[in-house]
């Protein structure tokens, strides 16, 4: 049994079908890619997975747990963390103060009045947000304000903002979408980095061959609504039904 | 029967007075994002043009009038309006009447010439800015042109007449079978409601059947797509923004007969129409006027005696309260589009 | 210092000096003296520059952390007017008490009314914080006379009970004060040509405020204020941080608003008088201002801006045209004319052109506000006058705009 368990969930908007009867599994510790055409629906599973849409049927289970109708604050708290496709981060704020959000929020739950205290007391979760900004190699930026840095920065720093709350999973959707080469490249050698490091399960939905094939243990393919198939790197490459409904599409990998 | 009747009648006119304003703010912030508090005081410059213009008609020079006496004996002195020498008495008196609705041709160069002003000179530069630097901005703006008018006409309502051809009542009871004397009206509020629809209808046959309109709904509806066609969206923003100036401008000149225009009606009506504007839903014209019209009418109704018997004092809250009602069960206002001014 | 780092101290320090020494500082100009006009160093205005300045650190710290712009804080103000009137209408004279209900109660009303208004954002929480400031003016006005005697106002009577103090002796209305001591005694001192008024309301006022400052300066640096400044940054972020935005927001409209209510209760306690005007919408547009025109979000950009704005109130609304005589009397008759017939219309009765103008040339080329002003300033005359490379300071035109998502929108 995997730490995530979606079992025949669907989600229609309107009179268009936008996922049906998905099924899926994400073992532990392991990197799972969810891929697929435009329009497969993997922004919106995506969706029911973080409480932002509610499906229309079916259930989602993480580590044991029902997510459906939790607020996502609330999924959040269970251990999931999710990484936007363009950078969720507070731009004008600075990288430590960006850091330290994670921080408190993991220790004081969804809110608690704590006005009191001076943030320069918190030795001890200063320390921690300095060890993820080290890690992920970014110390040395962190009185800047978040809003001025690159993209490539903005997706580190947002990715060390999950890290530091030590989620069980992952979600990263797209996070190499519209970056440089040398971003891309980079970005690949955090999450393989991280990979290594850390328990984590990672689960990731990307457009780009690159990233999943040089990351993904097991892969999902989703077309029109529903997964395809599901297996290991190698045998989605070679499977000829992926590449009609996908890979044909586009660039041969 | 009557008495709704009635109430419906009398909310016409203050509705089309919100609802003219409400388009004007609508306009102005669905093409320029711009929210402008200084539209309340382009409706009340529009209401000094009507007073500017009755004043100017009805300079007169003095002369003695030695077959009539005053009442210590002495020969009487005499107003003569120079209008009245220049064009005869009858059509130099019928000019100084009818300087209300002479008024509206005086008033709309002027306004549109206000409304480039405006633009040109200020609004321009706020395109970018955060909404708390427009609301900020063009509130000073609207107290500088409060004070103007204040200096040059005084602190007191200037009555203003309608002509005497509508001096009247209309009689609706009468009409519909009705007792006499029920339902009566005053003509000026009838074709204030008149002009409103009319004023309404032409905006939106401009931007509904002109290439012109075409340009700024789509320019509404995604400035940044438009701007990319080679299409100098800027230059016809500003006409836009022209032209809602000379909707609130004439809406205030004909306002004038209806509502003594001061100095500061332009705040009081401003506040009230940004309710209007975000019951409506920020950014939709059709919106706008219907709940010009809706909060109106709901308005005088609550000041019928029956209502206000049951719970005293909600003519005085009605519109906060249809307000607070409508923006909690429908975020957008009534025909509002999605992520605007959410932020 | 009381839990500040060694910058806040010392900044707060600075306030309090500047603070206790406020009757000498704004009374700069001799007795008598043309410019004698300009001073501000009267009771009823230090006041009110105090109360106001705590009304604007309230809003800032709605406004300038979590970026909800309420166009309705008036009515705080006036409720907690009101029921420190009550207060001292039916307990005592005592001030400490009224303040405190005022607090109490515009904290509950602001509760409600945030609980309502905070479902929706942008420009409709600050339409729906209008409408329930309007609200309150017209009920005030209308249906709730028996509680504020509508236009009249709210004000003490010889026959209330006031049960603590017992029966008035005499006709004339008892007066405002802390445990004996009355608000409205001073101890006035001549002194190198000047007058200069030790007001113990004002001092009292002053108490308050520094109070009321300190207790900002610890929430903006607390994780609490932290939190109510991500709010204002990216809400979805938050979200997905596992943090719920909602009840930040409502504590800070909350706290906000007992601010409000404090203010309003000093009012009365200056003053033992409550009137709807006090909840007007411009009242709360006023207080809008003063925080931008200071620099919002700032800690000193709220108290410098309530004292600008009403420094400029009182003082510009009092020169009338024959002190501008008194000015410019040496021109000669032609120009002194021209000069006094344009500042006349700036000051006396057109003092209201001054404020628009003030706005007007502050939010087009100042958009942090005066704080902002004096930081450039400071910086210019830092650097002197070397050539400063683009990244310097921020360009207004280019600055990131107000990057709030909504969650689930």
């Amino acid at each position: 049994m995997g730490i995530l368990e979606v079992k025949g969930v669907g989600k229609r908007f309107g009179g268009l079908q936008a996922l049906g009867d998905v099924n899926l599994s994400i073992e532990e510790n392991t990197v799972h890619a969810i891929i697929g055409p435009n329009g497969a629906g993997k922004s919106t599973l995506l969706n029911c997975l973080v409480g932002k849409l509610i499906p229309d049927e079916g259930s989602v289970t993480f580590a044991g747990t029902s997510v459906l109708g939790r607020k996502p604050h609330e999924i959040n708290q269970l251990g999931i963390s999710r990484v936007f496709q363009t950078p969720e981060i507070f731009g004008d704020l600075t990288v430590m103060e960006n850091m330290m959000i994670p921080c408190f929020a993991k220790r004081d739950g969804a809110f608690r009045m704590h006005a009191i205290e001076s943030i320069e007391e918190e030795a001890e979760l200063i320390a921690k947000a300095e060890a993820m900004l080290a890690d992920v190699g970014m110390l040395e930026k962190r009185e800047m304000i978040a809003s001025s840095m690159s993209r490539g920065d903005k997706r580190r720093l947002e990715i060390a903002m999950c890290l530091v709350q030590e989620p069980k999973l992952l979600l990263l959707d797209e996070p190499t979408a519209g970056m440089a080469r040398a971003d891309t490249n980079n970005t690949i050698a955090l999450l393989k980095e991280i990979k290594e490091k850390r328990d984590i399960t990672i689960a990731i939905i990307e457009h780009d061959m690159h990233v999943v094939f040089s990351l993904a243990d097991r892969i999902t393919v989703l077309a029109q609504g529903t997964p395809l198939v599901e297996d290991t790197p190698d045998n989605i490459k070679g499977n000829p039904k992926v590449k009609e409904a996908y890979l044909g599409e586009t660039q041969q990998v | 029967m009557e008495t709704i009747l009635l109430q419906l009648l009398n909310g016409l006119d203050k509705g089309s007075a919100y609802a003219l304003i409400a388009l004007g703010l609508t306009l102005i912030f669905g093409t320029l994002g711009v929210v402008n508090f200084a539209h309340g005081a382009i409706f009340m410059i529009g209401a000094f043009c009507a007073v500017t213009l009755s004043k100017l008609l009805n300079l007169s020079f003095e002369t003695i009038d030695p077959e009539k006496l005053d009442f210590l004996g002495n020969p009487a002195k005499v107003k003569t309006p120079y209008v009245e020498a220049w064009f005869g008495p009858e059509f130099g008196h019928a000019l100084i009447d009818w300087s209300v609705p002479l008024a509206i041709l005086f008033s709309i160069p002027i306004m549109i010439a206000v409304g480039f002003a405006m633009e040109r000179g200020l609004i321009k530069h706020f395109y970018k800015r955060p909404h708390a630097d427009q609301i900020l901005v063009t509130f000073g703006l609207a107290i500088v042109l409060q004070e103007i008018i204040k200096y040059f006409y005084g602190a007191n309502p200037i009555s203003t007449p309608a002509p005497d051809a509508f001096k009247g009542s209309f009689d609706f009871g009468a009409m519909l079978g009705f007792d006499p004397n029920m339902i009566i009206y005053p003509y000026w509020r009838l074709i204030y409601f008149g002009f409103a629809a009319v004023v309404i209808g032409a905006v939106f046959s401009f931007l509904q059947f002109t290439t012109f309109g075409m340009v700024v709904r789509a320019g509404m509806a995604d400035r940044e797509t438009v701007g990319l066609l080679g299409i100098n969206i800027d230059r016809r923003f500003t006409i836009m923004f022209g032209l809602a100036s000379a909707v609130a401008g004439v809406a205030g000149v004909m306002y004038a007969p209806i509502l003594s225009p001061n100095y500061h009606m332009g705040m009081d009506f401003l506040v009230l129409c940004f309710v209007v504007v975000v019951v409506g839903g920020m950014g939709s014209l059709p919106g706008a006027v219907a709940a010009g019209f809706l909060l109106g009418i709901l308005e005088s109704f609550s000041s019928m005696n029956a209502v206000k018997s049951v719970l005293p004092g909600i003519d005085q809250i009605i519109i906060y309260v249809v307000a607070i009602v409508i923006l909690l069960t429908r975020p957008r206002g009534l025909m509002g589009k999605k992520g605007v001014m959410e932020d | 210092m009381f839990g500040l780092n060694k910058k806040d101290s010392s900044f707060l320090l600075i306030v309090i000096a500047l603070t206790i020494a406020t009757p000498i500082l704004l009374q700069p100009f001799a007795e008598g003296s043309e410019l004698a006009q300009f001073n501000g160093g009267y009771p009823d205005l230090m006041q009110k520059i105090a109360i106001f300045g705590i009304f604007a650190v309230g809003f800032n710290i709605l406004f300038g952390l979590t970026g909800y712009l309420s166009f309705g804080h008036a009515a705080f103000l006036g409720i907690g007017s009101y029921a420190a009137v009550w207060m001292m209408k039916l307990l005592t004279m005592n001030v400490i008490p009224a303040i405190l209900l005022a607090m109490l109660v515009s904290g509950l009303f602001a509760a409600a009314i945030g609980y309502v208004s905070l479902r929706r954002s942008g420009i409709y929480f600050s339409i729906l914080t209008l409408a329930f400031a309007q609200m309150s003016y017209k009920m005030a006005y209308s249906v709730l006379t028996p509680l504020t005697n509508g236009e009249t106002g709210l004000q003490l009577a010889l026959d209330d009970p006031r049960i603590l103090d017992g029966a008035v002796e005499g006709s004339s209305l008892p007066v405002t004060n802390i445990f004996g001591l009355a608000m409205n005694s001073s101890y006035k001192l001549e002194a190198l040509g000047r007058v200069f008024t030790f007001n113990v309301g004002y001092y009292f006022c002053a108490f308050i405020a520094i109070l009321a400052f300190y207790v900002a300066i610890r929430l903006f640096r607390s994780p609490f204020g932290m939190m109510l400044r991500a709010v204002k940054s990216n809400q979805q972020r938050m979200t997905y941080t596992g943090l719920d935005p909602k009840p930040y927001t409502l504590a800070a409209f909350v706290i906000s608003g007992m601010y409000a209510g404090l203010a309003g209760g000093l009012l009365a306690a200056m003053d033992p008088l409550a009137g709807a005007d006090r909840m007007l919408w411009t009242a709360s547009g006023e207080v809008v201002i003063m925080t931008i025109l200071g620099g919002a979000g700032t800690l000193m950009g709220p108290v410098l801006g309530a004292g600008v704005i009403k420094y400029l109130e009182n003082i510009f609304s009092k020169i009338n045209e024959s002190v501008l005589h008194g000015w410019f009397h040496w021109l000669p008759d032609g120009v002194e004319d021209v000069v006094i017939w344009i500042f006349a219309r700036f000051t006396g009765e057109g003092w209201h052109l001054t404020l628009g103008v003030t706005f007007m040339l502050v939010v087009t080329f100042l958009p942090g506000g005066l704080i902002e002003g004096l930081r450039r300033l400071s910086k210019r005359i830092k650097h002197g006058s070397q050539k400063r490379d683009k990244y310097d300071d921020p360009d207004p035109e280019h600055r990131p705009g107000p990057g709030k998502r909504v969650a689930g929108e």
